[in-house]
C-alpha cells in the first residue's frame, strides 16, 4: 500500500522511496521464497534467487540512487493501465487462488511472492513513464514468462494471467516509447519559413 | 487389455485416508507373494511392481506430506514390493525416500535402484554417494544413467563399483525415443543388467510417440519400470554399430517384455500385484509409475545444476516439472502460515 501511496503523490522522492521498497521486496522474495522454500522442491531456484538479487540491486541503483522510478508523465494508457496492474497485483491477484478453488492460506502476496511482486514492479515502471528504465524490465519479464509456463505445465487454469500482464505492460511501454520518440522528431523538425 | 485408468491424486488420497480399512486386505495381501521375474544377469527374482519417484515423493519440507509418502512406502513393502526407483534429477524424493525409510524401518529386501545424472565423469561418484547419503542406504543395488547422460563417462564407473561390490547392477535409462537406437548399441557392446525406457517417448521419430503424447496424462509419462536386460540372450553375430533403431532392436538383444508397473495407493498395490500374476500375450502394457505424497527434501545443490543445464534443450516444459500442484501451493501455504 506504501508503493501506492508514494505513487499517488508523485516527485522524485516518492519515486526513491517505491524503488527502495520493490528492492526490499525483491531481495525478500529471492531469500524467503526461492532459496529457503521453492529450491526444496525445483531445481532451479537457486537461479531464480540470484536473479531476483540482481533485480534488486537494479532497483536500488536505477531507482534508488539514479531516480529513475520517479511516477512521471506517462501517457493517459499507459498511467490507467499502469494503475490498474498496480491494484490488480496488490489486492486482487491474492484472491485469484479463492476464485480456483485454493484455500485463502495459499493466498500469494505482494512482497512475499513472487508472481505479484514481479506484477507490481512492471506496474511501477509503467507509471515511471517518460525515461523508461528499460534494465528493470528483463528479470521481471523473464519471470513473468517462466511462472505461466510452470503453471501451464501443472495444467492450472491461471497460467495465462501473469505472462499476458507482462506483454500487456511491454507492449505498452514500448508504444509509450515510440509515440514519445515520433513527437520529438516532429518537434525537431524544420519549420518552413515563407 | 486396456491399460488400469490413471491414478488421481483425490484418489490417492482417499486411499490412504482409507488406509485402516484396508486392514484385512493388505493382510491378505501380505500373505500373497507378488509375481516376479528373474534378472537374466543373476536369477535373481524381482517382484513385476515397483515404485516410482517422479514428481509424487518431491514435497519439499512439507513434514505432513513425507509421512504419507513413508505410509505408502510402507504399504508397498507389505505388499510384497522391493523396488524403489529415484534420481537426483527428482527433487527432493531422494530426501523424502530416506525419511521413509527411516521412519518406517528400511526392509532388509529393499531393492534400491537409483540414477547417475550429472555431464561430469568425475562428478559422478560425488553425486552417487551424494544419493546414497540421502537414501540412508549402506549402498544401492541398481545404478543406472539417466538419460544417458554422458554414458560413456558413467559406465565404466559404474562398472568397476559394481566390481567392487559397491553395487549389484548397472543400467541404462532414456524416455527419448530418438535415443533408443543409441540404447540398443549400448546393450550390444556392454554388460548391462537394466534397461528403462519409456513407451511414450519424446519425439520419437517411429511416429508412434505423437499419438502417445497426446494421450499422456498431466505430469505422468507412461513408463516402462527398468528392465532387465538380458546379456546371455544376446544373439550370436549380434549387430555392432549400426543400430536398426527403436525397440525392436532392444528386443533382439534380449531386452525382456517390459512389464507393468502401477501403484499410487495400496488398492492399486493390490489391483496391480493381481494383474501381475497373469502372464498376457501380445504388446506390453503401458504402466504409470506413481508413487505416494511427497514430503521434503535436500538437494544435492551444485552437483544437480550442472545436469540440470546439460542437454536442457532434450526436454520439454513438462519434463522439467519436478512437483505436483498439490506441493507447489502448498508451499504457499506452510509460507504464509509460518
Amino acid at each position: 500500500m506504501a508503493v501506492l501511496v508514494l505513487d499517488r503523490r508523485g516527485g522524485a522522492r516518492a519515486g526513491r522511496g517505491i524503488a527502495a521498497i520493490l528492492a526490499l521486496c525483491w531481495l525478500w522474495v529471492a531469500w524467503s521464497f526461492h532459496w529457503q522454500r521453492y529450491a526444496s522442491i525445483n531445481l532451479a531456484a537457486g537461479y531464480f534467487a540470484w536473479a531476483f538479487v540482481v533485480q534488486a540491486l537494479l532497483l536500488l541503483w536505477l531507482g534508488v540512487v539514479r531516480g529513475r522510478l520517479a511516477p512521471g508523465p506517462a501517457s493517459r494508457l499507459q498511467q490507467r493501465a499502469g494503475l490498474g496492474l498496480l491494484l490488480f497485483a496488490l489486492l486482487l491477484f491474492p484472491l485469484m487462488g479463492l476464485l480456483l478453488g485454493r484455500s485463502w492460506t495459499q493466498a500469494e502476496v505482494f512482497g512475499m511472492a513472487p508472481d505479484p511482486t514481479a506484477l507490481a514492479t512492471l506496474a511501477v515502471l509503467l507509471l515511471a513513464g517518460a525515461r523508461p528504465a528499460w534494465w528493470l524490465y528483463p528479470i521481471p519479464v523473464a519471470w513473468c514468462a517462466i511462472s505461466g509456463a510452470t503453471l501451464w505445465a501443472m495444467d492450472m487454469p491461471d497460467f495465462a494471467v501473469v505472462p499476458l500482464a507482462a506483454l500487456l505492460t511491454v507492449g505498452l511501454a514500448l508504444g509509450g516509447a515510440w509515440m514519445r520518440a515520433r513527437s520529438g522528431d516532429q518537434d525537431e523538425m524544420p519549420r518552413r519559413t515563407t | 487389455m486396456n491399460p488400469p485408468p490413471n491414478t488421481t491424486r483425490r484418489r490417492l488420497l482417499g486411499a490412504i485416508a482409507a488406509a485402516p480399512l484396508l486392514g484385512p486386505a493388505m493382510s491378505q495381501a501380505q500373505q500373497a507373494h507378488p509375481a516376479t521375474r528373474g534378472i537374466p544377469s543373476s536369477g535373481e527374482a524381482l517382484p513385476r511392481v515397483g515404485l516410482g519417484s517422479w514428481i509424487t515423493f518431491n514435497v519439499g519440507n512439507d513434514r505432513a506430506a513425507r509421512d504419507a509418502s513413508a505410509e505408502v512406502m510402507r504399504a508397498f513393502f507389505q505388499a510384497g514390493g522391493r523396488l524403489i526407483d529415484s534420481s537426483p534429477m527428482y527433487g527432493s524424493s531422494q530426501d523424502v525416500i530416506g525419511y521413509g525409510l527411516k521412519k518406517i524401518s528400511r526392509p532388509a529386501d529393499l531393492f534400491a535402484a537409483d540414477k547417475v545424472w550429472i555431464s561430469g565423469g568425475a562428478e559422478g561418484r560425488a553425486q552417487m554417494e551424494a544419493s546414497r547419503r540421502l537414501w540412508g542406504i549402506p549402498r544401492f543395488d541398481l545404478m543406472q544413467v539417466h538419460n544417458l547422460l554422458s554414458w560413456q563417462a558413467h559406465l565404466p564407473t559404474l562398472f568397476a563399483m559394481k566390481a567392487a561390490g559397491q553395487l549389484r547392477y548397472v543400467g541404462i535409462t532414456t524416455s527419448h525415443g530418438r535415443r533408443h537406437g543409441e540404447m540398443a548399441q549400448i546393450m550390444a557392446s556392454r554388460p548391462i543388467d537394466f534397461v528403462q525406457l519409456t513407451l511414450q517417448p519424446r519425439r520419437s521419430r517411429s511416429g508412434a510417440a505423437p499419438a502417445a503424447a497426446r494421450a499422456r496424462t498431466r505430469h505422468r509419462r507412461h513408463r516402462q519400470p527398468a528392465v532387465p536386460a538380458g546379456r546371455a540372450a544376446r544373439p550370436a553375430g549380434a549387430p555392432s554399430a549400426a543400430a536398426v533403431g527403436g525397440r525392436n532392436r532392444l528386443h533382439q538383444l534380449g531386452a525382456v517384455r517390459p512389464q507393468v508397473h502401477h501403484f499410487a495407493s495400496g488398492r492399486h498395490l493390490r489391483d496391480s500385484r493381481h494383474h501381475a500374476r497373469r502372464p498376457r500375450a501380445g504388446e506390453p502394457r503401458c504402466g504409470k509409475r506413481a508413487a505416494a505424497r511427497p514430503g521434503a527434501a535436500r538437494a544435492h545443490g551444485r552437483l544437480r545444476g550442472a545436469a540440470l543445464m546439460s542437454e536442457w534443450w532434450s526436454y520439454g516444459l513438462r519434463d522439467l516439472l519436478l512437483f505436483s500442484p498439490r506441493t507447489y501451493y502448498r508451499l504457499f501455504e506452510l509460507y504464509n502460515l509460518e
